[in-house]
């Protein structure tokens, strides 16, 4: 083959916007990971902590089986059937808010603009709103426990929860709607007859995906004493008994593979 | 030196977990500079004979002989160079949607770099050149900057054409290349491969589905039914009517009439 | 048409699902049982007392102490701080695990196996128990948060990017091996060019979840914001918490809003 009639190969075209924004990214990205690790001392690390990981480590291997269950409503079972406690009730009772507050951030026709935006903004603050904070003022109401653990979880899933079921209500199809409003339905007869129908399985579904979210978070409120398993882990780790921590730690970690999986199966159903 | 075949097939059998038999005890020479075709019934074993000559499959028993070295019991750098000289045509394509033509190109001739020298992209500027020439014989010279899902389906594969070409490998396996594309697109491509056959000197081995390509292009047929071989000649001694029979499946009872 | 009538059949009675009705006992059943457990009826909320201390702290909280913002202002720096560093250093660990847990990069299922199981189980543990973990072990400061955030994106991101990479073209795998290319390089041509978007936006999306998380972290004594969260409650100074919320707010809404823009420029 005769390969000297062939063209050289062009230089690549340059696109210089392209480019110069991708540099910029580049070293506006290089330059804030740099300056977050200037900023912290990583010298400070007690000299214990290779001690404690293997204590901790240890006790994971080595757990307090005697904590497990001793009938006294102070041991692992009892907490850790509290934590699931707290959190099918405080979803169950941010699903409900949640409907009203999804209908108000969903971007659906014939609807203005600001309406949907306001509603979507006063979820994204609710989302922010930091749940220890709104476990601490309801413990302020109610007192310490669990209670405070329900309400706050409660509040505080709204925000994403009512975010999810406004995005279910956008990727509805309308086609149902217009067929209950052109025989004559009513606004609640449209939400009745066909939005709610049509919506059931995300409903169910989001619901779900949150309650394996809050059986974490249920699991942390108790660091505030806000009811759960959280309160003797933290109680544990002052102690440094560290079987005891082991056994609580050994204890979320089944309790969340085993939420997880049945939820999952369930949402598998669903679809 | 001996004329030993560029591809050797010994006792060759596949047989997937499952339990169905791929390949069954297949032997097979093909020798430098042939143009094969393989013909048969979707599932007929054509497919696994073609992954297999790559080890893009194991095969489990027997053994394949690549230019006289066994492919079957290479391992890591050994199996990576015997696979440098065996070039791939596939039905998808398998380009890099996401990556530029020049950049899908020069995946031929990695092959050739360390690893390291790839990763940061060190392709020399006589590969880079030789990869633009290389898409000049496909006529694809203005795409060279484009990205790949860019391409319609019919360039997609000169693309691939012309990874192969750089590569520039002993044996080109074409594994369904025209399924695809439409019956103008699907002759040009072949026309290409004819061309790498003819002033290359690669042997190509390509697997089929339309008797009209496989008749105009190949030298040597195979008919292939139930992982055997079930038929084996020149193309221009081979009668229309065999193609007929491979496809209905009754070439047993037209031998033994 | 009158004649007809009788000749259509009548309504077959609706069949009562089963199913159905055992999930709404379950359902039912599970309010009333957590309801007693956790002792949280809503008349509890709603008793005057309760209710009206419940107002009060939010009153409070609604008439921000300015002066106080320079106080926080470096903790708050702080905070951002140990975001951006627990987020990279549990993307690139998540980076290279996905690669080693991809089925379809790696074909021994043992090893897959085993490393996905570890990972299901860092997945399990929930953010601020890392923090405390890692205060306990590294001691107070930003470094245990740090450390929990990093582990946490960790879980996030490799769950996401490896089912990312196993759900990738494998075409492109295939061509590159049939070409003679070692790991690294199919790795490098035909994998990454098909998954680094999606990489990236997991990260930015974890990053988000940090900046959440890292304001709370100093709660338990693992660096930030969080501190100052619990000083101002602990001393009722609700003003000045309430300082505080407004500012992490705005920040948290800043963030969440660059990092989603930026993601959607990503995905287009």
């Amino acid at each position: 083959m005769d390969t000297t009639k062939m063209k050289k190969l062009p230089p690549k075209p340059i696109n210089n916007r392209t480019r110069t924004i991708h540099w910029l990214i580049g070293i506006v990205t290089v330059c804030l990971i740099i300056w977050s690790a200037v900023g912290i001392d990583f010298g400070g690390i007690k000299s214990s902590a290779a001690q404690i990981t293997g204590a901790i480590i240890s006790g994971i291997f080595h757990p307090d089986w005697s904590y497990v269950w001793n009938g006294s409503g102070e041991d692992l079972i009892s907490q850790l059937w509290e934590t699931i406690c707290i959190a099918f009730l405080g979803t169950f009772i941010s699903a409900i808010i949640s409907l009203p507050f999804a209908f108000w951030a969903a971007n659906t026709k014939h609807k203005k603009w600001y309406l949907s935006r306001s509603g979507k903004i006063v979820l994204a603050i609710i989302r922010s709103f930091p749940e220890i904070v709104l476990a601490l003022m309801f413990i302020k109401a109610v007192g310490p426990g669990s209670a405070a653990g329900v309400f706050a979880l409660g509040f505080h899933s709204v925000g994403m929860l009512a975010m999810l079921f406004s995005e279910a209500i956008e990727s509805l199809d309308t086609d149902a709607n217009e067929a209950i409003a052109s025989v004559g339905g009513s606004k609640w007869n449209t939400v009745t007859f066909a939005t709610l129908p049509n919506l059931m399985p995300a409903l169910i579904s989001n619901t779900l995906y949150r309650f394996d979210v809050s059986v974490r978070s249920a699991s942390i409120l108790g660091l505030v004493g806000a009811g759960g398993i959280g309160y003797p882990l933290i109680i544990a780790l002052q102690y440094r008994e560290w079987n005891r921590v082991g056994i609580i730690l050994l204890g979320i970690i089944v309790m969340v593979i085993v939420i997880d999986w049945i939820s999952g199966v369930i949402r598998k159903r669903l679809v | 030196m001996v004329n030993q075949p560029m591809i050797q097939l010994k006792n060759v059998t596949k047989v997937y977990p499952n339990g169905t038999r791929g390949l069954n005890n297949i032997n097979l020479e093909i020798n430098k500079g042939e143009f094969v075709v393989v013909v048969g019934l979707s599932g007929a074993g054509k497919s696994t004979l073609l992954r297999s000559i790559n080890r893009l499959q194991d095969i489990s028993d027997g053994d394949i002989l690549i230019d006289g070295q066994s492919i079957t019991h290479a391992k890591g750098k050994a199996l990576r160079n015997i696979r440098r000289d065996i070039g791939m045509i596939f039905q998808n394509f398998n380009l890099v949607k996401r990556s530029s033509v020049l950049r899908n190109v020069l995946t031929g001739k990695v092959g050739y770099y360390s690893a390291w020298k790839s990763t940061f992209n060190l392709f020399s500027a006589e590969d880079k050149q030789k990869a633009y020439e290389a898409l000049q014989q496909v006529d694809l010279a203005d795409k060279v900057y484009v990205r790949a899902d860019q391409l319609s389906g019919g360039q997609q594969q000169r693309v691939s054409i012309a990874r192969v070409l750089t590569q520039n490998p002993k044996i080109i396996l074409a594994d369904e290349p025209t399924a695809s594309l439409d019956p103008k697109t699907a002759k040009s491509v072949m026309q290409y491969l004819k061309m790498l056959n003819q002033e290359y000197g690669m042997t190509v081995v390509a697997n089929l589905h339309s008797v009209e390509l496989a008749r105009e292009f190949g030298d040597r047929v195979l008919g292939v039914k139930s992982g055997e071989i079930i038929y084996d000649g020149k193309m221009s001694e081979t009668p229309a009517a065999v193609f007929e029979k491979i496809y209905n499946g009754q070439l047993e009872e037209a031998e033994n009439e | 048409m009158n004649n007809n009538q009788h000749q259509l059949k009548q309504l077959p009675k609706k069949e009562l699902k089963w199913s159905t009705l055992i999930w709404l006992i379950v359902l039912i059943a599970g309010l009333f049982i957590s309801i007693n457990v956790t002792n949280a009826h809503i008349s509890v909320l709603l008793a005057p007392d309760n209710f009206g201390q419940f107002m009060d702290v939010l009153i409070q909280m609604c008439k921000p102490d300015w002066s106080y913002a320079h106080v926080i202002w470096p903790y708050l720096i702080e905070t951002i701080k140990m975001a951006i560093l627990g987020t990279v250093i549990g993307s690139i660990i998540a980076f290279i695990y996905s690669f080693l847990i991809a089925r379809n990069i790696v074909k021994n299922k043992a090893v897959t196996g085993v490393l996905r199981f570890i990972m299901n189980i860092i997945r399990t543990i929930p953010d601020l128990l890392l923090g405390a973990l890692f205060v306990a072990v590294v001691g107070i400061g930003p470094v245990a948060g740090v450390l929990a955030l990093s582990v946490f994106t960790f879980g996030v991101v490799v769950k996401l990017f490896y089912e990312a990479i196993e759900t990738i073209d494998y075409g492109p795998i295939e061509a590159l091996t049939a070409s003679g290319a070692s790991k690294l390089q199919i790795i490098h041509f035909a994998v990454l060019p098909q998954v680094m978007t999606y990489f990236v936006s997991y990260v930015l999306y974890a990053f988000e979840i940090n900046v959440r998380a890292s304001t709370i972290l100093g709660y338990i004594g693992a660096g930030g914001i969080g501190l100052y969260l619990q000083q101002t409650l602990q001393l009722f100074q609700y003003n000045r918490t309430g300082t505080i919320l407004i500012v992490i707010i705005v920040v948290v809404v800043i963030i969440d809003y660059i990092s989603s823009a930026s993601r959607e420029a990503l995905t287009k």
